[in-house]
């Protein structure tokens, strides 16, 4: 990729930017009295700002980057991410949970699985929290860091210390508040930044009927831009629901309707929403009940409508593709410039026979066979410059870097001024990503494991003073893991994936312990135990088709199958979809077994508020019918059943 | 908590609005510069657009303080 220059408005923007969030974190510090000021923004944040901090602690840069990769490689069937892997979950959230969680006065997510269980489940949960926080925080630093690196040729190490610097001042300063406020700012900057980029993009494309109708073209053959190896129905990319009704076999994800939507649509998804503090941390920062249970809900509307920004540009990018006087192509992986000068020598000194395989030794990836030959054909006629066989080449690599798809639309559209908004929004996603996890990870340190387990009985001072020095700690080990991340890319798989097998089971404790009053402390901790077991196993015991070879070798044991193959999936999707399920599914009925085994330790009135069936229900007279979240989680659920079929 | 979101969303866009409308008014004789989104003039369609959202969480703002506090 060519680094980008960037025009002095554009450093403005970024500047302006910047000078904001840290002038929000030094606003805020005097606000700063104790521990729950601090960490918990001491309940006194309004609706709507908690329901867009909600929706931006999740929106992060990766995941931006992400869906417009899977925009490209799959189409609008990546909106289930939200219609079926979101929307839902939130309203149940809102709906059913939020009153133990806020009614329960818990300041975490593990302090209510104390209250609920007991001090085991309690570590268990935040000590798997504390460590994915980090590693999630260093994955986006280090992703960042690599952007600005390659993007605007910046040295990694200062772009990675700077970038985190900022973050520690503003959190340092202004703690869960600031860390808030700056994830509604961003959420405007994202819109902000990326709607102009769509819509030039959708204009590019001409239009919606004209962008689909490209998308057909892919869908018939998607061999054509190394997409994938099958052909598909026309209507692969452009319809949600039809491909997948078809089977694995007919949509580009390999997914089947089963597995979407109860691995997808209630095991993780569930999973993710209703138990992951870092999400569940900005509703439990709202002043009162009404406000943290309309939280998820208010950040459901934007939720709804972000596959349209996120999603569209990938869809846009194939789209153009096909279109060759567009002069657009998915950018293929980054190579140095020695590699390019490798295969231009290759290019001058191929003969017609033997060019194909001699270019692609020199890049060392595939190539497009027809446009090789036409490549050294054309050099070989008249003698062409260095810039345009590396433009030849560059066209010739028949593999996609998907994740590059947004930045190219960013770099193809926006001049200087558009430009430097575009990037800053990118910019304030990886830095508030890194701002929400730090923020979730103190407040599950200070109060669920150090005062829990360490210290408890010390002043609020002391735990306040705790917070601020466990955030600069954050920060520091947030670094090692982008240093991490950024030298071993196969460890940071391992955790992912170690990440996978913690969280699929985990909404089958909550869903038991919240809903049954039976369910012990001992049955949930070992129930998620036999969950994360029975993930890792599941893992082990299966695989993808691609990934076993002729003789029946697995080719990559990091995409499972390393005891054995037991079953083959179409896709690595469709694998980590069952595996939830599968894990969610033992988790649930160890616990079950297992609680029905040992005898309660929590009686009923302990367990008042914690329980569904033993809380009072929430009188519900005194509010005005449009804000009850019963009827707004029903209005929204009923707006994304609609959008499903308007895309079905 | 003390301070209302809505003074530095306002303040923010506002600023980078105009900043934008600005630069989008001086470089729009630039057909060049433009040729990249398709000939729109998007600083300044654009720019104008984050100032008006910008001004409008200003007043939102103003208003707001009014109220007496509690509110």
């Amino acid at each position: 990729m060519q680094p980008i220059h960037l025009a002095l408005i554009d450093y403005t923007i970024l500047v302006a930017y910047v000078v904001f969030v840290v002038g929000i974190g030094l606003t805020l510090s005097r606000y700063m009295k104790s521990s729950s000021d601090f960490l918990t923004s001491a309940r006194s944040i309004p609706t709507w700002v908690t329901g867009l901090a909600f929706i931006s602690a999740n929106l992060g840069a990766l995941e931006l980057v992400g869906m417009a990769a899977s925009g490209a490689k799959y189409g609008i069937s990546t909106a289930h991410f939200y219609w079926v892997g979101a929307i839902p979950a939130m309203i149940f959230l809102a709906v059913f949970m939020m009153p133990f969680y806020y009614g329960s006065k818990a300041r975490s997510v593990p302090e209510y699985l104390n209250m609920r269980f007991d001090q085991r489940v309690r570590g268990l949960n935040s000590i798997a929290f504390a460590v994915m926080t980090i590693f999630a925080s260093g994955i986006s630093m280090n992703a960042l860091a690599k952007l600005l690196n390659q993007l605007l040729g910046w040295d990694y190490n200062l772009a990675l210390w700077v970038c985190s610097g900022v973050v520690l001042i503003y959190v340092l300063k202004g703690g869960l508040t600031s860390a808030i406020y700056t994830e509604v700012l961003q959420f405007f900057m994202i819109v902000m930044g990326f709607a102009p980029v769509v819509y030039l993009g959708l204009k590019d494309a001409g239009g919606w009927t004209a962008m689909n109708h490209s998308l057909q073209a892919v869908a018939l053959n998607p061999a054509a831009q190394s997409l994938n190896d099958k052909t598909f129905a026309a209507n692969a990319w452009s319809s949600a629901w039809q491909p997948l009704l078809g089977g694995p076999a007919n949509n580009p994800m390999g997914v089947d309707v089963f597995a979407m939507v109860f691995g997808l649509g209630f095991v993780l998804s569930f999973g993710y929403w209703c138990t992951n503090f870092l999400v569940v941390q900005r509703a439990m920062a709202a002043k009162n009940m009404t406000a943290a249970r309309n939280t998820p809900l208010v950040a459901a509307v934007p939720k709804m409508f972000f596959p349209f920004l996120v999603i569209v540009p990938g869809m846009i990018a194939v789209a153009l593709a096909t279109v060759p006087d567009k002069g657009y192509r998915i950018p293929p992986p980054i190579l140095s410039t020695a590699v390019y000068a490798k295969g231009i020598d290759a290019v001058r000194n191929a003969t017609l026979d033997n060019a194909v395989k001699s270019v692609g030794d020199a890049l060392g990836k595939k190539v497009y066979p027809d446009k090789i030959t036409a490549l050294v054909a054309k050099n070989a006629a008249g003698k062409l410059s260095d810039q345009e066989i590396k433009q030849g080449l560059y066209d010739s690599i028949a593999e996609n870097d998907y994740d590059s798809v947004i930045l190219s639309l960013v770099k193809r559209y926006c001049p200087p001024g558009l430009l430097g908004l575009a990037l800053t929004a990118l910019l304030a996603s990886f830095m508030s990503g890194m701002a929400g996890n730090v923020t979730a990870f103190n407040t599950v340190f200070t109060y669920d494991l150090y005062q829990a387990f360490f210290a408890p009985n010390k002043t609020d001072a002391h735990y306040m003073w705790m917070g601020k020095f466990i955030t600069v700690v954050g920060i520091l080990l947030s670094i090692c893991a982008a240093y991490f991340a950024s030298m071993f890319n196969n460890a940071m798989d391992v955790i992912q994936l170690v990440f996978a097998f913690v969280n699929a089971p985990l909404f089958g404790t909550f869903l038991l312990g919240m809903f049954w009053k039976r369910t012990t402390g001992t049955g949930a901790f070992y129930g998620l135990f036999a969950g994360i077991g029975a993930s890792a196993l599941f893992q082990a015991l299966t695989t993808t088709f691609t990934n076993v070879d002729a003789s029946g070798h697995v080719i990559n044991i990091m995409k499972g199958g390393y005891l054995g193959v037991w079953n083959k999936f179409p896709s690595e999707m469709a694998q980590n979809f069952w595996m939830a399920i599968f894990a969610f599914v033992v988790c649930f009925v160890v616990t079950a077994v297992i609680s029905l085994a040992t005898s309660r330790t929590k009686s009923d009135p302990e367990l008042k508020g914690l329980v569904y069936s033993l809380t009072p229900k929430i009188p519900s007279g005194d509010l005005a019918w449009h804000q009850r979240p019963g009827v707004i989680g029903t209005v929204l659920l009923i707006c994304c059943v609609i959008l499903n079929i308007l895309f079905w | 908590m003390g301070l209302d979101i809505r003074w530095p969303i306002g303040l923010m866009f506002t600023l980078i609005g105009a900043l934008l409308a600005i630069y989008g008014l001086s470089t729009g004789a630039n057909a060049d510069l433009y040729k990249v989104s398709l000939g729109t003039n998007i600083n300044l369609i654009w720019g104008a657009v984050l100032l008006v959202f910008g001004l409008l969480m200003l007043a939102g703002a103003i208003m707001g303080g009014k109220k007496p506090p509690g509110k």
